[in-house]
């Protein structure tokens, strides 16, 4: 530190200071940690500790390289990456020659190239039991004529049940943990208000029951608007017309949320007369078929 | 001292006998690396992915994927007695029991946020700076496919917890597979092992989180660093920098120590955030219960644009001979495929528009070539815009707007502001670049405006020849500076 100037010199003693400081914080962190630790722990304590014992090593260390080791510019030549035609002609003329000892035997060469693509074919199926064959379960719930719809405490509703103006999500009594059988019970003000395309025999008085699942990505429906009589899906926004036989009036979807035909059993509970008119949830590419 | 060093010399020489490494170790230590603080954001790509690697396997030792159900009975009073899965129940146990459990966590999924960050904020330095070009291309793809891997693991990661807003995403993720033409309804059932929710969803997505995937990354960072080495570091233009040089800090020590101090920085500010800013607090959301949804699930931020694209898409799908391609196909599988297919071919497609396919190891300033600039711009503008129809519900809440005004604004937004966006970058890139150019009229030295290293870094008239040239770029460039650097940039050896 010869030749610099005051300024220089006092900078360098705080950039010193900055250094033992930073690092001796980093150790006081580290063994309170410990000790934090040691006695039963505290997650904002931790964290905080932890952080100030690698930012004292960081912030040292960094301070330190600027200004205490040396900042020389180097030079380096680049050498073209490429390899010279020389080695080039070189590597395939070895290549040649195994090739050719090889080759000479076509009938080895063709064999074992079977061989190995018979292994790679076989390497496959053992795929195929990751999972059942995609069938009529994505068209299918668990929703089945005379089956009473169940509450979340898995108990059987009545019509009356139902808030007025307002909802009840259900399930296929005996197939609750069936993700894609919820259905929404919607209980309007008045059974006329119902229009096209509601299937009417399918509902009974002022109760009308569609899907859950919203048909875009297979979110429940779960926000209800009972002024306008609009089903929300809290995903991506898509809305549907309760009156209007559920059809989408806002958002991504594309499709009505399928309806339920509903019943009624000799005690009054409120039941399934057979599957969603359709499949439920997301469209697939043969979801028509 | 002499005694000491007397020891690590004898253990030295006994490594070296055994591996003959030293001559390779003196000449790695002698390796020259330009320096920019631009080039470190790689760096913190790299710390937050060894951050991931430490905390995350602290979290196998408590993480239980398993999908059978379970009651709750921990400390966690608000849970008490519900039903759950045991992965949704050793989370919330891993975050109130296990000591050091919750910021470990924290730290886990801090570091996934920042770790894809930092790659975005990189690749967008390569882009910009046209680090992708001849020779660089397998680097670039090997760059991308590491980002499609983070933002992948970092899915898996977040699913496999089984509460709430997790199965939720899962639930989405699912219909968007299930969306591919044809073999879309097999390979959910191979995915999940049947419909949805499907029986070992969380455990296969815990084999591909730990381990499949994160493999997979090692062995492509080690293939990324590996590359860089051998291709060495580009380097910005400046006095002394040519296309056949490499000007910067040698690797000891002075540069090994900074960056080991930006890795203590990168781990420290992580500490800092896991111990005090609360992400994904899982006991709030409640254990998955396919039927419930809460209103205003956000994924993380890495999936913000695919959430915008879902719901931006206007209700169109197709319809055919009894076949469909469903809506979520367009948002949720096509935009992915064509964003990552035209990162992918990015290289190769400037290539071809410039028909520059000579090699470059020296850095475009983004203001040189206003034309790809522009387009940078005006693509990050259009994945923001998707961002933040990402969180339209949220924002209609806070500013008290419609939902539906906002959707209708987003999808105009998307055409206009990426226009706008590039437009002005366009713009801004032609004024720096003449504004540069004013002032010297003497061209064998570097401009003296005094704007800093960047004024300095924007010419080299050794390396160019043509200084003048170099600032008025067109698009297409002129030959004259298409061809790099001296006329015979790449020497044979004798």
């Amino acid at each position: 530190m010869k030749g610099i100037s005051p300024e220089e010199q006092s900078a360098a003693r705080r950039a010193y200071l900055a250094v033992v400081v930073a690092l001796s914080l980093s150790i006081l962190a580290g063994l309170s940690l410990a000790v934090v630790y040691w006695s039963g722990g505290q997650a904002q304590l931790e964290g905080v500790l932890l952080a100030v014992s690698l930012l004292g090593i960081g912030v040292g260390t960094v301070i330190w390289a600027k200004r205490f080791l040396p900042n020389e510019e180097a030079e380096e030549a680049r050498k073209p990456v490429g390899s010279t035609a020389e080695d080039v002609s070189d590597f395939s003329a070895e290549v040649d020659r195994g090739e050719e000892a090889i080759g000479s035997r076509r009938l080895l060469v063709g064999l074992i190239s079977g061989g190995l693509g018979a292994l790679g074919l076989a390497m496959v199926f053992p795929i195929r039991s990751l999972g059942p064959r995609p069938g009529r379960g994505l068209s299918r719930t668990g929703m089945a004529d005379g089956r009473r719809l169940v509450n979340a405490e898995h108990e059987p509703v009545r019509p009356d049940d139902i808030p007025l103006a307002g909802v009840l999500t259900v399930w296929p009594e005996g197939h609750e943990e069936e993700a894609d059988s919820s259905a929404l019970l919607i209980r309007v003000e008045d059974a006329s208000l119902f229009r096209e395309p509601v299937v009417l025999p399918w509902t009974v008085g002022p109760v009308v029951a569609y899907s859950k699942l919203c048909t875009h990505t297979g979110c429940p429906v779960g926000l209800y608007e009972a002024d306008e009589h609009l089903l929300l899906c809290p995903c991506h926004q898509s809305t549907f017309e309760v009156l209007a036989g559920a059809r989408p009036v806002f958002g991504p979807a594309t499709r009505a949320l399928p309806q339920l035909p509903l019943g009624i059993d000799e005690q009054g509970f409120l039941v399934a007369r057979g599957d969603f008119e359709g499949p439920v949830s997301a469209g697939f590419w043969n979801r028509s078929r | 001292m002499s005694k000491k060093r007397g020891r690590v010399a004898r253990t030295g020489a006994w490594v070296d006998d055994r591996l003959g490494l030293a001559k390779v170790a003196r000449t790695t230590l002698r390796k020259v690396f330009p320096d920019h603080w631009s080039f470190l954001l790689g760096e913190v790509a790299l710390y937050s992915f060894v951050v991931l690697l430490l905390t995350g396997v602290y979290l196998t030792f408590f993480f239980d994927p398993s999908q059978a159900e379970t009651v709750y009975e921990g400390s966690y009073a608000a849970l008490h007695g519900v039903e759950m899965t045991r992965a949704y129940r050793s989370a919330v146990e891993l975050s109130f029991d296990v000591r050091a459990g919750l910021v470990m966590r924290q730290m886990h999924h801090w570091a996934a946020v920042v770790f894809v960050a930092a790659m975005v904020v990189h690749l967008a330095r390569v882009f910009f700076t046209g680090a992708f070009r001849r020779p660089r291309e397998l680097n670039w793809m090997v760059g991308v496919t590491l980002l499609l891997l983070g933002i992948g693991n970092g899915f898996t990661g977040y699913s496999l917890l089984d509460d709430q807003l997790s199965g939720t995403g899962l639930r989405i993720a699912y219909s968007i597979v299930l969306s591919i033409p044809v073999i879309g309804s097999w390979i959910t059932s191979l995915l999940f092992g049947g419909e949805f929710p499907g029986p070992d969803i969380i455990v296969r997505f815990y084999v591909l989180h730990i381990l499949l995937v994160p493999a997979m990354i090692i062995g492509l960072l080690v293939m990324h660093l590996s590359l860089l080495v051998h291709q060495k570091h580009t380097q910005f233009t400046g006095p002394g920098r040519r296309e056949d040089n490499v000007v910067g800090e040698r690797i000891w020590p002075t540069y090994a120590v900074k960056a080991s101090g930006l890795f203590f920085l990168t781990t420290g500010t992580l500490a800092a955030l896991g111990g005090l800013a609360q992400i994904n607090p899982i006991w709030i959301y409640g254990p998955f219960e396919p039927s419930e949804v809460s209103a205003a699930s956000q994924p993380d931020w890495y999936v913000g644009w695919l959430e915008g694209a879902l719901r931006v898409m206007p209700a169109w799908e197709v319809r055919a001979f009894g076949f469909e391609l469903p809506n979520p196909f367009f948002a949720g599988v096509l935009l992915p495929s064509l964003t990552f297919g035209l990162l992918y071919l990015w290289p190769f497609i400037e290539a071809r528009r410039t028909k520059d396919r000579s090699v470059h190891h020296l850095l475009d300033r983004p203001r040189d070539r206003p034309m790809r600039t522009a387009l940078g711009v005006a693509t990050l503008a259009f994945y923001s815009v998707l961002f933040i129809a990402g969180g339209s519900d949220v924002l209609a809440t806070e500013f008290g707007l419609s939902v539906n005004q906002l959707i209708w604004s987003v999808r105009l937004a998307l055409f206009v502001v990426p226009v706008i966006a590039g437009a002005v970058a366009h713009r801004l890139c032609r004024d720096l670049a003449a504004r540069d150019a004013e002032p010297p009229h003497d061209p064998p030295d570097p401009p003296a405006d005094g704007d800093g290293p960047d004024a300095v870094a924007g010419t080299d008239p050794v390396a160019e020849g043509e200084p003048e040239e170099e600032r008025e770029l067109a698009w297409p460039p002129p030959a004259s500076v298409l061809r790099t650097g001296p006329p015979s940039p790449r020497p044979l050896p004798p």
